[in-house]
C-alpha cells in the first residue's frame, strides 16, 4: 500500500506538470482495503478485475510498476500499447482483465472467468474478486452479475469501498438501505462490514471472505467504509466533499493507521518503514524513467485492427 | 484611479461558448415549462461532469436530480415521466455510458408513439466525441447507432446558435430526441451571441459556399471540414461545405442541391465506419441524385477499431483537415 501512494503521488505530480494526457484516477485512502483483497489473492490461480482505486491491489497481487507508468505514460511497450490508458489496463492472461470504464461491469466478468474455470475442471481452491465503488452498486451489471455469481454458488469476492461519494453524489442519493451490506442477504451471498481505514481490519476481514469463497461457500460481499482522500480525478478538487466528513472518522489516513499499528504491533520499526519509503520511492522513479524514455505509439507501425481474425479474401 | 479600455475590453472579450448555450437552454426551458426537469449523475450542487447545468439546481431545487449510477433505468424513469405529461432532460455523462440505456431507449421511448398513439417527449443529451487521451469509452460518437432506430430523432450541432436552439427545439418536440453535443466543442467553440441563427431541426445549413465538390458532415466535424476547404482554397477550389444539424431526420434536399452545384460529394463523420451517417448520406444521393455526380461519391469516418487513448493515435484515427484535405483531392481528380 505504501508502495501505491508513492506510485500515485507521483502520477499526480506528473499529470500537474502536463506529462499525462488524459484522467488520472487515485486510490488514496483505499489502500488498505485495495492493498489487503490483493495480498489474500494468488496470482497465477486466482482472478482479480481491479477498478479505478485500485493501485495497490494491483501491485500486491503482482501488477509490475512499469505496467502502470507505461500505460499512463503512453509507451508502447506496456500492456495497453497506447490503445487504452491510465487505470484501463490488465493482463487478462495473468487473472487480470483490463476494466472497461462502464461501472459494474467487472462483476459479471469475474463470474465468467469462474464459470469457465469450472467447466475446465480447475476451480477448486481458486477464487475471483473485483472491487467497486459504492456508485457501481447501482448498475445493473452489479445486481446482475453478483446474483448470477450467488445462483451458480461461485468462489467470487466483491469489496465494495463506500467511500461515501460517487464523483459527486453522497450516499444517500446512491441507495436507500441503511448499510450495503444489507443487500448480501438478497443476494444469498455472504456480507462483512469492515473499517476501511483500518489495515489489521481489512486483512482479517477481507481475508476471511477469500477463505469462506475458497472453501467453496459461494460469493462473499465485503462492504468497507472510508472516504476518498482525493479528489474523483485529478482534475477535481472534491470540494463537495464537507469539511465535517473529511474531519471525521473516516477522514484518517490509512496509510498513517497502518504505519502506527506496525510499529506498535512489533510488525516493523519506523526505521524498516524509512528505509521502505525509501527504496519504493526509488524503484517507482525507476519505472516513470524507463516509461519515458520509451517509444510513444506511431500511427504509422500500428496496426488498425480490431480483430484477430484475418480473412483471406479480403484485402482491408 | 485608471480604468484603461474598460468598455472596449467587455465588448471584445464578452463571448459564450457552446457549453454555455447549452446550459442556457436548459434555464430557459426550466424557467418557461414546468413539465420540464433535468436528471442526471452529478448534475444538481456539482453542476455536472461538464458544468452543463451549473446553477441549475439551485434556481430550480425541485426539477433538478442527482441520479445514482443506473443509467437504464434513468431512461426508464423518463419515459414513464413523460407519459405522465413530464418533459424530462436526460443527462448521460459520457455519450458511451448511454450503452447502457440502449434498452429503454430504443425499445421503451421510440417504438412508444408507433404502438400506442402516445407520444414520448423526451431529450437524452449525449456528451459525444472525442478529445485527447479521452480513450475507447469516453470517446463515442452514436448518432449513427441511435439514427438506425425509428421512433428517434438525433440532433448534433455545430455551432453555438444550434447548441441552444436545438437543445430548446428538441424538449419542445414531443418525440424522443437523442441531442449528441460534441464534448470537443464546449469551451472551444465561442461566438458573440448564443441566439444567432435559429433554422429548424430536420433543414440542413450550407456551412461554406463552395462549388468545386460537396463535403457534407455534421457536429464537430464541420470545423474540420470547413478548415480542409480553407486549405483547398490556396489551390483555387472551392468547397461547400454543408452541415447536416439533424442526422435524423436528413435533409437530403439540401444535400442534393449542394451536389448539383458542385458534382462531387464527400461525407464526413467521426463515428466508426461501418454504415452510420456517411453510408447513409451517399446512399441516398447515389440513389436520389445519381444523374448529379461527376465522380463517385466518397466517405470519410474514423477508423475500424475502437477510439485510441494516446494522442498520437487519436490524432489518426478520426478525420482530421490532413485526411479531409486528402480526401478531397481525391475526389478533384477524378
Ligand atoms: C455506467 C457508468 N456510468 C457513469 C460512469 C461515469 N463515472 C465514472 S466514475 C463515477 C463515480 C463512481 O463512483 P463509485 O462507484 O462510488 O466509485 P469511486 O469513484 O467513489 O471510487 C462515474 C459516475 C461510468 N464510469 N460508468
Ligand atoms: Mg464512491
Amino acid at each position: 500500500m505504501l508502495k501505491a501512494r508513492i506510485l500515485e503521488n507521483k502520477l499526480s505530480s506528473l499529470y500537474k506538470a502536463g506529462k499525462i494526457v488524459g484522467g488520472v484516477y487515485l486510490g488514496k485512502g483505499q489502500e488498505a482495503v485495495s492493498g489487503c483483497l490483493g495480498a489474500a489473492l494468488i496470482q497465477g490461480k486466482d482472478c482479480f478485475a481491479p477498478l479505478i482505486r485500485d493501485q495497490a491491489g494491483r501491485t500486491a497481487f503482482g501488477e509490475p510498476l512499469i505496467d502502470c507508468t507505461r500505460t499512463y505514460l503512453g509507451s508502447v511497450e506496456g500492456p495497453m500499447k497506447g490503445r487504452d490508458g491510465n487505470i484501463h489496463r490488465g493482463r487478462p492472461d495473468k487473472g487480470m482483465p483490463a476494466m472497461i470504464s462502464h461501472l459494474g461491469a467487472q462483476v459479471p466478468l469475474i463470474a465468467g472467468m469462474l464459470f469457465a474455470k469450472r467447466l475446465k475442471g480447475v476451480l477448486e481452491g481458486c477464487v475471483g474478486a473485483t472491487c467497486v465503488g459504492d456508485g457501481a452498486t447501482s448498475t445493473g451489471a452489479f445486481h446482475e452479475g453478483l446474483n448470477m455469481a450467488a445462483v451458480e454458488k461461485l468462489p467470487m469476492v466483491v469489496v465494495i469501498a463506500n467511500n461515501q461519494f460517487a464523483y459527486s453524489t453522497p450516499n444517500n442519493r446512491q441507495f436507500a438501505c441503511g448499510d450495503l451490506v444489507e443487500r448480501a442477504r438478497g443476494y444469498g451471498v455472504g456480507g462483512y462490514s469492515v473499517d476501511g481505514t483500518d489495515l489489521m481490519a481489512c486483512a482479517s476481514v477481507i481475508g476471511e471472505a477469500v477463505k469462506q469463497a475458497r472453501l467453496g461457500k459461494g460469493p462473499q460481499m465485503v462492504v468497507a467504509n472510508l472516504l476518498r482522500l482525493s479528489g474523483h480525478g485529478e482534475h477535481d478538487d472534491g470540494s463537495y466533499v464537507p469539511d465535517s466528513a473529511r474531519a471525521g472518522y473516516y477522514g484518517r489516513d490509512c496509510i498513517e493507521v497502518a504505519i502506527e499499528q506496525l510499529v506498535e504491533g512489533g510488525y516493523a520499526s519506523q526505521a524498516k518503514i524509512d528505509a521502505w519509503r525509501e527504496e519504493f520511492s526509488e524503484e517507482v522513479q525507476r519505472a516513470v524513467a524507463q516509461a519515458q524514455q520509451e517509444a510513444l505509439p506511431d500511427p504509422y507501425l500500428e496496426k488498425w485492427s480490431a480483430l484477430s481474425t484475418t480473412f483471406p479474401y479480403i484485402s482491408s | 484611479m485608471v480604468r484603461p479600455f474598460h468598455n472596449l475590453s467587455l465588448h471584445f472579450i464578452v463571448s459564450v461558448t457552446y457549453i454555455d448555450a447549452i446550459r442556457e437552454a436548459q434555464e430557459d426551458l426550466l424557467r418557461e415549462d414546468d413539465r420540464v426537469f433535468l436528471y442526471g449523475q452529478d448534475i444538481a450542487n456539482f453542476g455536472g461532469a461538464f458544468k452543463a447545468t451549473k446553477g441549475l439546481a439551485e434556481a430550480y431545487p425541485n426539477r433538478v436530480f442527482d441520479s445514482p449510477i443506473s443509467e437504464d433505468a434513468m431512461i426508464g424513469l423518463a419515459v414513464g415521466a413523460a407519459i405522465e405529461g413530464m418533459r424530462p432532460i436526460v443527462e448521460m455523462q459520457f455519450a458511451d455510458f448511454s450503452s447502457i440505456a440502449f434498452n429503454q431507449i430504443v425499445n421503451q421511448a421510440a417504438t412508444h408513439f408507433y404502438r400506442t398513439g402516445m407520444p414520448i417527449p423526451l431529450t437524452v443529451r449525449l456528451p459525444s466525441g472525442g478529445t485527447p487521451g479521452s480513450g475507447p469509452f469516453h470517446s463515442q460518437s452514436m448518432e449513427g447507432l441511435y439514427a438506425q432506430y425509428p421512433g428517434l430523432v438525433v440532433v448534433t450541432p455545430a455551432t453555438v446558435s444550434d447548441a441552444y436552439y436545438m437543445l430548446i427545439d428538441a424538449a419542445k418536440m414531443n418525440d424522443p430526441v437523442i441531442y449528441c453535443e460534441h464534448k470537443f466543442l464546449y469551451r472551444w467553440l465561442k461566438a458573440k451571441t448564443i441566439k444567432g441563427e435559429h433554422l429548424p431541426i430536420g433543414q440542413a445549413r450550407i456551412a461554406r459556399p463552395g462549388k468545386h465538390a460537396t463535403v457534407v458532415t455534421y457536429s464537430a466535424m464541420v470545423h474540420e471540414a470547413v478548415r480542409a476547404a480553407d486549405r483547398l482554397q490556396q489551390d483555387g477550389w472551392e468547397i461547400e461545405v454543408v452541415d447536416l444539424r439533424s442526422v435524423k431526420p436528413l435533409d437530403i434536399d439540401t444535400v442534393l442541391a449542394s451536389v448539383a452545384r458542385t458534382g462531387r460529394l464527400l461525407a464526413v463523420g467521426e463515428a466508426f465506419p461501418w454504415g452510420g451517417v456517411t453510408a447513409e448520406v451517399v446512399s441516398r444521393v447515389t440513389e436520389e441524385g445519381f444523374h448529379l455526380l461527376d465522380a463517385p461519391p466518397q466517405r470519410l469516418n474514423s477508423r475500424d477499431t475502437p477510439v485510441p487513448y494516446h494522442p498520437k493515435l487519436w490524432a489518426a484515427h478520426r478525420p482530421t483537415p490532413e485526411s479531409i484535405s486528402e480526401a478531397l483531392r481525391k475526389l478533384l481528380s477524378f
